[in-house]
């Protein structure tokens, strides 16, 4: 059986520019790693970002685990008054925020220097 | 819910590719790269390629969670075919995903509210906007067969 423990480093670091908490992910989010979101989600909200930005440039595919992380990380802002952007979406991982209709609940930007505007 | 044939129960029959893939995430990414390369192959352009990507790795995802309850080392096959099908025989690519655990209601795990992101449904709610046939089986034994039809022009 494959080692269920390796990881393809979804997590490519976080940054801080102002207000703002940025994540940078990258690779392909699936049920593999969705948990490994999760849990750095929670460890950035001990820090009460006033705005929590997700840059998304580097990553190259996104299903409904890695959507229900993102989802989960909106709820968490919007209970705690801060803001949450995605920036850098690929074609390819916009289309599944179309095709779940949810596209209209994120802020959604081009690029991080957008999202920080 | 249709009935599989128990004589195709054990595998799939007269795929032109085939993948047997123990039921672990981490094989999700061959299945990915196997499917994208095999669909354009087949003739589809890249951005239906990319869904139907997505919409077999929502079935996997299933399978695991729910079929399986959980990353095994029981298998899950794939099969994927170029056919001509429906009322004018237009081309299709056709995805067959086979499990061998427990039965599942489609009605169970069927798209619900998106607002909850509700494992499974959310799943099932991309397969079906996606693809433009759907149909789930249960074998006799066990097991579920999700067929899966996208047109290509």
């Amino acid at each position: 059986m494959a080692d269920s423990s390796s990881s393809q480093n979804i997590i490519r670091g976080v940054r801080h520019q102002g207000k703002a908490m940025i994540l940078e992910l990258g690779g392909e989010i699936d049920m593999k790693c969705s948990a490994e979101l999760k849990a750095k989600f929670a460890e950035l909200y001990k820090q009460n970002p006033q705005v929590l930005v997700v840059n998304m440039v580097k990553v190259e595919f996104l299903d409904s685990s890695g959507l229900a992380s993102l989802v989960g990380a909106l709820k968490w802002c919007r209970q705690n008054d801060s803001e949450f952007k995605l920036a850098g979406l690929c074609k390819r991982v916009k289309s599944i925020f179309e095709i779940c209709k949810l596209e209209s609940i994120f802020q959604i930007y081009d690029s991080e220097d957008e999202a920080l505007s | 819910m249709a009935k599989i044939d128990a004589k195709k129960s054990e595998s799939l029959t007269n795929t032109q590719i085939e993948l047997r893939i123990h039921a672990n995430p981490d094989y999700l990414c061959v299945v990915r790269t196997a499917v994208r390369q095999t669909v354009c192959i087949f003739g589809l352009q890249e951005d239906k390629a990319e869904s139907i990507t997505l919409a077999v790795v929502e079935a996997l995802t299933n399978v695991i969670r729910h079929s399986y309850g959980g990353p095994c080392e029981k298998p899950i096959i794939v099969g994927l075919n170029k056919i001509c099908c429906g009322d004018k025989n237009r081309p299709a690519v056709e995805i067959v995903i086979r499990d061998f655990g427990k039965q599942v209601d489609a009605e169970a795990i069927k798209s619900r509210d998106l607002d909850e992101l509700r494992p499974g449904g959310v799943g099932v709610h991309i397969i079906h906007s996606v693809m433009d046939d759907v149909e789930f089986s249960h074998a006799d034994d066990c097991g579920t067969q999700l067929r899966m039809v996208k047109y290509i022009t």
